[in-house]
């Protein structure tokens, strides 16, 4: 089975500054992918240029075989589903109506839920925990409610790729758990990548994790493996380890 | 029935009563609209009835563009008239008439409301607040308000002078069946086109990219929303000249009572526009004023404050966000 996403020494570049440097990546149904890095490594830009969201500058990507841009944006929507690092409800809909627009792709109206798409919608929110808020309007629920929401839509969609760009940005532990813990449950259904900011919350996670530094990957591999003290302090510049207490992966910075 | 479906029934009623009460009530009092004689005919079929029709028809028609224009750009401050699209529909029909082409100016009125369509999503379409949208439309309205005066300025003889400063306030005054035909016609295809869009609308509640992703063509919605704009808005304006604020304040009359859902507001606020400016059309044709005010003139009074209302609400809530 071909990879769900590749990644074929693919550069991008915004405004003529190169953001993304010759990474080559393949993520198969299974696997629990960690984008890490400094803020502007690169890791929004990798997501975006995978997506087709933003132009390639070089180099190539496929989803399941074929070139993002090439894609009609509605099966390009089937194969991936896409959390944007600030989501945003510009009107102040409701809960469920935030979610159920996860079935456009499908054709689905969000105010006429009926069959496959009122089911993954339903199973979408009690997932996110949201069932009891399902009708709350945008504007009236906390940011981790919102944020909640945002990845229920997300989940709604039935992609097999999920691609979420810092999913547990602003959530609190208990939430970000939750966050992780719907990612390990998506891998039987496919392949997840995800930006973080948490290096114990990614090692914890993820079956794989990408150290970024000025759009290049510096390590790649398993989290214990890649996530040495010498690959934290090239990334972040600062002296770094991740250690174990009671069974729990966190990170330590000095 | 959804609370949209129920507004939507009960503006139907309202404008019905509205036409109904037009029909009735004017200058010269009849005891009945549907009297049997042939000056009553005359009155209420040849006069008053396509002149309320008209007046429907505009308001739906700036209603639904306002909604359109507000979903598309997601910002709840568009509208056609602040936006600049009434104005240069009204310039392209000024032009037909100062150039002795009156027939044209139905299609000049469309040709330069769809310029300033595009112009607006082209300039405005990644601007982030309300403010630069605004800021964008008032320029282009003064553009277009500056390059009519030109127009007035350097008109051939003062009957056509006043016959186009009459036409630029706004008004249903006279307009016969085939005013109310060509308004109509540029309505239904106008609200196909936007409502082929309709479920694009919705996907932008989550801003472009988002809606790219979920599967929205955001390139077919825009496209779709300003030829649909466009063409309500020129056929609007070719017949009834400039008539502000409808297209801003039906759609947040919409939401107050059915909620934001963009593609849900389309319809109902078409109707509330339709019964608005039949309201406002009835008002000032029984205020008792030597020469009647303008429509557009009314529309202005009432919606500039109303404008300025929504404006400051919307402030004060981005502060406390």
């Amino acid at each position: 089975m071909s990879a769900l996403l590749s990644l074929s020494s693919m550069s991008v570049a915004l405004r003529g500054r190169a953001v993304v440097r010759d990474v080559s990546l393949d993520i198969a149904s299974g696997e629990i992918i960690a984008l890490l890095g400094p803020n502007g490594a690169g890791k929004t830009s990798l997501l975006r240029g995978a997506l087709g969201l933003v132009a390639l500058s070089a180099g190539s990507a496929s989803l399941q075989g074929d070139a993002p841009h090439r894609l009609s944006a509605r099966a390009r929507a089937l194969r991936v589903a896409y959390l944007p690092q600030r989501p945003q409800s510009i009107w102040p809909i409701s809960v469920e109506s935030l979610v159920a627009l996860g079935r456009f792709a499908y054709g689905a109206a969000p105010d006429r839920l009926e069959g496959v798409d009122k089911a993954a919608v339903e199973e979408a929110l009690a997932a996110c925990n949201l069932t009891p808020l399902r009708s709350c309007r945008m504007d009236e629920i906390s940011g981790g409610e919102k944020a909640r929401a945002h990845l229920a839509r997300a989940l709604a969609q039935h992609a097999p790729l999920l691609a979420l760009d810092e999913p547990t940005a602003g959530l609190d532990p208990a939430q970000a758990l939750a966050v992780s813990e719907i990612m390990r449950s998506h891998t039987a259904k496919g392949a997840v990548v995800f930006s973080t900011h948490d290096v114990g919350l990614a090692a914890q996670t993820a079956s794989r994790v990408v150290l970024m530094r000025a759009g290049s990957v510096i390590a790649e591999g398993l989290p214990r493996e890649a996530l040495t003290p010498e690959n934290l302090q090239a990334a972040y510049g600062r002296r770094g380890r991740l250690v174990e207490i009671d069974g729990m992966l966190v990170s330590a910075f000095d | 029935m959804s609370s949209a479906a129920r507004l939507s029934l009960f503006l139907i009623v309202l404008s019905g009563i509205a036409v109904i009460a037009s029909l009735w009530l004017g200058p010269v009092p009849l005891a009945h609209p549907f009297a049997n004689d042939a000056a009553t005919h005359t009155i209420v079929w040849d006069i008053r009835f396509p002149r309320a029709l008209t007046a429907w028809i505009v308001g739906a028609a700036l209603g639904l563009s306002g909604a359109a224009l507000q979903g598309l750009l997601r910002n709840p401050l568009a509208d056609p008239g602040v936006l600049g699209l009434s104005g240069f529909a009204a310039l392209g029909a000024v032009l037909a008439y100062a150039f002795g082409v009156a027939a044209l100016a139905p299609v000049g009125a469309i040709g330069f409301a769809l310029a300033a369509a595009a112009l607006v999503v082209a300039l405005g379409w990644s601007s982030r607040g309300p403010a630069s949208l605004v800021l964008i439309g008032v320029g282009l309205s003064s553009l277009a308000g500056g390059l009519i005066a030109l127009t007035l300025n350097l008109a051939p003889n003062p009957g056509a002078l006043a016959d186009l400063v009459n036409w630029t306030l706004g008004s249903v005054d006279g307009r016969s069946l085939n005013d109310a035909a060509l308004a109509g016609g540029l309505l239904v295809l106008g609200a196909v086109l936007i409502l082929i869009a309709a479920r694009g609308l919705q996907a932008l509640t989550l801003g472009e990219e988002a809606a790219a992703a979920i599967g929205a063509d955001v390139t077919r919605t825009r496209t779709l929303v300003v030829l649909g704009a466009a063409a309500c808005t020129g056929g609007a304006t070719a017949v009834a000249g400039v008539i502000g604020f409808v297209g801003i304040a039906a759609p947040h009359l919409v939401r107050a009572v059915s909620g934001h859902d963009p593609a849900r507001l389309l319809i109902p606020s078409a109707i509330t526009g339709g019964a608005l400016l039949s309201l406002a059309d009835l008002a000032v044709r029984l205020l008792p004023t030597d020469s009647e005010l303008k429509l557009g003139v009314a529309a202005a009074l009432i919606g500039g404050p109303v404008f300025a209302l929504i404006a400051a609400r919307l402030a004060s809530r981005s502060v406390e966000a």
